[in-house]
């Protein structure tokens, strides 16, 4: 059996999970932390045109850095993590760093690379149709941004085989931090499908931090102690079912319900869950609660993986900027909707143009607008305007940010909430899912030296 | 009719520019009527002013669920969206407050 258990969602998450993890579960063999969503890379290449060193998740760093107690200590728990980004031998430079000056240089670190597949979509843009839409890669080649292949969990099995403690890796898929870790364990071969299977769905799992454990749940309100959900841990076992928990003492529940609602999370055909390592077949799975907080995830089958890698692109696309002021008084829905209207009528009467629009009034269904007419809003003494723009240059959304405070004066009274100084000018990213032929992707394992 | 929540429980999230939503049922006879009342075209009907285009489900018995495929429903999703739900955060609870003609007796919790 081995121990898995996930520390960090996305980039963002709690800095100071992995510390605590230790802390309540010492005996875990693996912490994975994803840092990688669909756009995140691109985010990354933005942080690096002003400062080359820059193309990875620093956050990391600093978890390494809350770890080294726990480390000096005598702790075993290997890492396994995305947090490498665009560049996984940077952030490993700087993981080393910290670890020479603490005396734990012993502590071997491993990348995994081969995943920047920018230079192929450029030189061959008509291989790489959008898999959503179909369109030709041609129209937005120009202005591409990043593109990385979803490596599988080999180089990582690998690196941890060569003796590596802290695997860092760029773009993988997200089950395969968990995947690589059982393969190296285990020694399951490339076509061990249904043990595979297991590992992806168990990866899968714990993927999103705490929301295997009650976080974003249907029923969170009637979680115990739901201010502190603990983060979720993986007992796998030899033939890939695994038993899902959280370290004793934490909040939230590990229960049926919070294990299934996980397990559909961002899926789409539940008999056809395509990752790099197997294709898995969700319909033969078995959730059994069997004690308090631990739900056995059993039956997973699997078979061979397609014979390409799914690549996520990025694309610049313009520019965008979103306004908040809070409305009070009576009528405020009705004021706060020719408040929005008004600032874009006197823009677009100093000749900004906007490709997009849009005017929210938050407290009215806003999220779901349409959805929720059933809501009356004619009542509400209280909401938020939420004005958006979007434009192919930076200069209409720079003009936008400066029409939100004045608001507070010309518009209705009982206008507030304007104290968080102008609106912040974001890129627009487009995404442009793509696949590779694998023969063209070389995934790459380095040990560094100690 | 009753709120959908009462015989089911959510969970959505963001692919791209599309969700999906997935809806549990809360015993094995609320998985049933669910199962022959929950079609795609009344999810995607129900989804309509959000701009959703063709709407796929997938049946799971196993764990009593239903999976709906929701194509172009997030505006642009990701960093293109203006919307305040870029990710589709909400479309789970959306879905749960649609009112359903099931019977009485499905009503308790699993």
């Amino acid at each position: 059996m081995i121990r898995i258990a996930n520390a960090s969602g996305f980039w963002g998450d709690q800095p100071d999970a992995a510390a605590r993890l230790v802390a309540q579960q010492p005996d875990l063999d693996f912490l994975t932390l994803d840092y990688l969503a669909e756009v995140s890379l691109s985010i990354m290449a933005i942080m690096r045109a002003k400062d080359p060193t820059a193309a990875y998740a620093r956050d990391f760093v600093e978890v390494l850095r809350s770890l080294v107690p726990f480390y000096q200590a005598g702790g075993k728990t290997k890492i396994v993590t995305n947090a490498g980004g665009l560049d996984p031998p940077a952030c490993a430079r700087a993981c080393a760093e910290v670890l020479r000056a603490t005396n734990l240089a012993h502590l071997r670190l491993a990348t995994v690379t081969g995943d920047d597949v920018l230079p192929a979509l450029r030189a061959d843009p008509a291989a790489f149709a959008n898999l959503e839409t179909a369109a030709p890669l041609s129209s937005v080649a120009p202005r591409l941004v990043t593109a990385n292949a979803y490596l599988g969990a080999g180089p990582i099995a690998e690196a941890l085989h060569a003796g590596a403690d802290i695997v860092i890796t760029g773009r993988v898929a997200d089950p395969s931090l968990t995947v690589g870790p059982c393969r190296a364990h285990f020694g399951w071969g490339e076509t061990d499908y249904d043990r595979l299977a297991g590992a992806t769905v168990a990866g899968h799992l714990i993927e999103c931090g705490t929301q295997a454990c009650g976080g974003f749940s249907t029923d969170w309100l009637d979680l115990p102690d739901n201010h502190d959900i603990g983060f979720p841990v993986v007992e796998i076992s030899a033939d890939g079912s695994c038993v899902v928990t959280k370290p004793a003492g934490t909040g939230g529940a590990v229960t049926v319900p919070t294990v299934k609602e996980q397990l559909l999370y961002e899926i789409g055909n539940p008999g056809n869950y395509l990752s790099p390592d197997v294709t898995v077949s969700f319909l033969t799975l078995h959730v059994d609660q069997f004690s308090e907080n631990r739900v056995r995830v059993s039956g997973a089958t699997g078979r061979a993986p397609t014979g390409a890698y799914k690549v996520s692109a990025t694309y610049r696309d313009g520019y965008k900027a979103h306004g908040l002021l809070t409305i009070f008084g009576n009528d405020a829905v009705k004021k706060a909707r020719y408040a929005g209207e008004g600032i874009l009528r006197r823009l677009a009467a100093r000749g900004c143009v906007y490709r997009e629009t849009l005017i929210e009034c938050l407290g009215t269904g806003a999220s779901v607008r349409g959805l929720a007419s059933r809501m009356s809003d004619t009542h509400l003494v209280e909401t938020v305007l939420r004005v958006s723009v979007a434009a192919d240059t930076k200069e209409p959304v720079e003009r936008f940010t400066r029409e939100i405070a004045p608001l507070v004066t010309c518009g209705p009274q009982g206008v507030t909430g304007y104290a968080t100084g102008r609106p912040k000018i974001l890129p627009i990213f487009g995404y442009w899912p793509c696949l590779i032929d694998r023969a063209a992707v070389r995934p790459t394992m380095a040990l560094l030296p100690p | 009719m009753i709120p959908l929540r009462q015989i089911a429980f959510a969970r959505s999230g963001d692919k791209g520019a599309s969700a999906n939503v997935a809806v549990f049922a809360r015993s094995p006879a609320a998985y049933a009527w669910l199962r022959d009342h929950l079609t795609a075209t009344a999810v995607e009907e129900y989804f309509r002013p959000l701009g959703v285009g063709t709407v796929t489900r997938f049946e799971v018995p196993n764990l009593e669920a239903l999976n709906f495929l929701l194509p172009a429903i997030l505006a642009g999703g990701g960093s293109r969206s203006l919307r305040i739900d870029a990710q589709g955060k909400t479309l789970g609870m959306a879905l749960l407050e649609m009112p359903v003609d099931a019977p009485a007796k499905f009503f308790s919790r699993s």
